[in-house]
């Protein structure tokens, strides 16, 4: 598969990602609730600015404003019937801000889930999943996106869902999921499980890997599980700055830039080839993680004790990916009748 | 499973079919439920019991091993299925035998976020334990607050939210309280996977509750400081 991501990671070790677009759209005026994708119509000069902001900061790749761009989200502000509008414009401001960059950037179309949960433990078919994942990557597509990103997935038949959509619409693909419940996703994935099954899905994807979650440690322990099980995977790293908290009428996360510097060396040594920040990761942070790649020269796999000694601790004791540990865990009782 | 027998739901006693709904509970089998609630009443139990000793005290356990990072989101779901269930043939009776109420609520996730698991679970919960409990749904602006609050007079009023993007809508329906000068009328509890205690603290709400049991344990202390409160003002 050709296309202009692949070719940028032939040329280089590593590319620098984009930092948070939710939380720094607050800072820009925001309102909590309100839906950031209605803004690529709305208020273009913010969004144009916010990409333009990383670029300048150092990114090699800028995501798009269209994490909520399917109909399940967009239907709570009574946008469901704009979805390729809303995702074809959002495509269009990073084309045109990557396109004055004066050096090569790449446009990932973000795609975030649908929030509802899919069959068949929730209501949501696989048939409607991949027909809305089909909407909004054309709207994508057509708008100008290089590839597509699919960001903080819990569920294996979500991810499954949007692979198919990718395929079905010939879109070039990566997939990042999000380990925020004891080093798992929220639906029990483990990152071994993730790097296992990625090449069989329906359209396999570029690169695989992790966003947002609980803090950096976490994450890195997620990309030493990806890497572990799928040596020659290609890795994101895209972690939170920190830990959220509200600060003057704002949410602030406390990561400091030189913490996401020591963050992106690590996930560089981890094995991560694409690696920025998710939720309140801002310019500053990831000029600090640029100016750090650059100096970095590549070292050992860091042990899970380095990783707690540079970035903290971690939020559980275990990730699910030791021996024995799959399928629900070891500490699952199981005493059904027949 | 191969290696064991087939269990007869009404030839266990009463405290091996208690264990059993627990477990019932934990696998999501919903039916097995159903039987051995109807199974309980059958043999004399009060429906309070049924509810307390096998329902609420089965989804305690699941809720610690969601909380413990060995179950997750799917199976708490087929879990909270089956206490629904159960909960379906006990509400009725619940009704008519007048089962203790410790005191009424208010719940829904905030504006912009679809997510409602936790607030399902929270909700069943609370029923569980005892309390009335008005559930709003998703996507709720400050409207739907005011209004409910207004409708039901609730002890506790709580929030729910799941994205980074729609927490700080939690501080718009509580700084519109203060507005109106009725903040301090109601216990506000907050919940929500990107929270914690400090931001709880900094919207000004009364607790962050990190699970469905905490929630529960939170309100219960709530209610009872604002009863020993009233007593001492009587």
């Amino acid at each position: 598969m050709t296309n202009a991501l692949v070719d940028l990671l032939a040329q280089r070790d590593w590319l620098l990602l984009d930092g948070a677009t939710g939380t720094n759209l607050f800072e820009m005026g925001l309102m909590s609730g309100d839906a950031p994708e209605l803004w690529n119509v709305d208020q273009p000069e913010k969004i144009r600015a916010l990409h333009r902001s990383f670029v300048e900061a150092g990114s090699d790749v800028i995501l798009t404003n269209s994490f909520g761009g399917s109909r399940y989200r967009l239907k709570l502000h009574h946008a469901e019937d704009r979805v390729f509008e809303l995702n074809k414009r959002a495509a269009e401001l990073a084309r045109e801000v990557a396109d004055e960059a004066g050096r090569k950037v790449i446009v990932a179309g973000s795609v975030g889930p649908t929030g509802e949960i899919l069959e068949p433990v929730g209501s949501l078919s696989h048939a409607d999943a991949v027909a809305a994942f089909e909407e909004q990557i054309a709207g994508l597509i057509a708008g100008g996106a290089d590839v597509i990103w699919g960001e903080t997935i819990s569920s294996e038949e979500e991810l499954r869902a949007l692979a198919e959509a990718a395929a079905k619409q010939q879109a070039p693909l990566c997939a990042t999921l999000s380990f925020d419940t004891a080093g798992r996703t929220m639906m029990g994935l483990t990152s071994r499980h993730y790097a296992e099954i990625a090449p069989g899905l329906a359209q396999r994807p570029i690169a695989i890997g992790a966003n947002c979650g609980t803090g950096a440690s976490d994450l890195l322990r997620t990309v030493l599980g990806i890497t572990d099980a799928s040596p020659d995977a290609l890795v994101i790293a895209k972690a939170n700055a920190g830990i959220p908290k509200y600060v003057d009428g704002h949410i602030h996360y406390d990561g400091t830039p030189e913490l996401m510097a020591d963050y992106a060396c690590l996930a560089r040594d981890a094995g991560a080839r694409l690696i920025g920040g998710c939720c309140g990761t801002k310019p500053e942070h990831l000029r600090a993680m640029r100016a750090a790649l650059e100096g970095h020269a590549a070292g050992a796999r860091p042990s899970l004790d380095e990783i707690r000694a540079k970035l903290g601790d971690f939020s559980s004791a275990s990730d699910g990916t030791e021996a024995g540990d799959e399928a629900g865990g070891e500490g699952r009782r199981r005493r059904r009748r027949g | 499973m191969a290696e064991e027998d087939d269990i007869i739901l009404s030839e266990l006693d009463d405290e091996e079919l208690v264990q059993q709904m627990h477990d019932d509970l934990y696998d999501g089998l919903k039916d097995e439920i159903v039987e051995s609630v109807n199974i309980l009443l059958e043999r004399g139990w009060v429906p309070y019991d049924v509810l307390t000793k096998a329902l609420v005290e089965g989804m305690r356990i699941v809720g610690i091993d969601f909380r413990d990072g060995i179950l997750f989101v799917p199976e708490v779901l087929l879990a909270a299925n089956a206490m629904k269930a159960g909960m379906g043939v006990l509400k009725p009776l619940l009704a008519e035998t007048g089962a203790p109420r410790l005191g009424t609520m208010v719940i829904g996730t905030v504006k912009g976020d679809i997510h409602d698991i936790g607030k399902n679970l929270v909700s069943m919960m609370m029923e569980g334990a005892g309390f009335e409990v008005y559930d709003l749904g998703i996507n709720n602006p400050v409207e739907n607050y005011l209004e409910a609050i207004e409708t039901h007079k609730p002890d506790i009023l709580g929030m729910s939210a799941l994205l980074t993007t729609t927490m700080p809508y939690m501080k718009v329906v509580i700084d519109t309280m203060k507005e109106k000068g009725i903040r301090d009328d109601y216990v506000v509890l907050v919940g929500g996977a990107p929270l914690n205690e400090e931001f709880g603290k900094a919207i000004g709400a009364d607790a962050y509750c990190r699970d469905a049991a905490v929630a529960v344990e939170t309100a219960k202390s709530f209610m009872s400081r604002k009863h020993n409160q009233a007593a001492a003002a009587g």
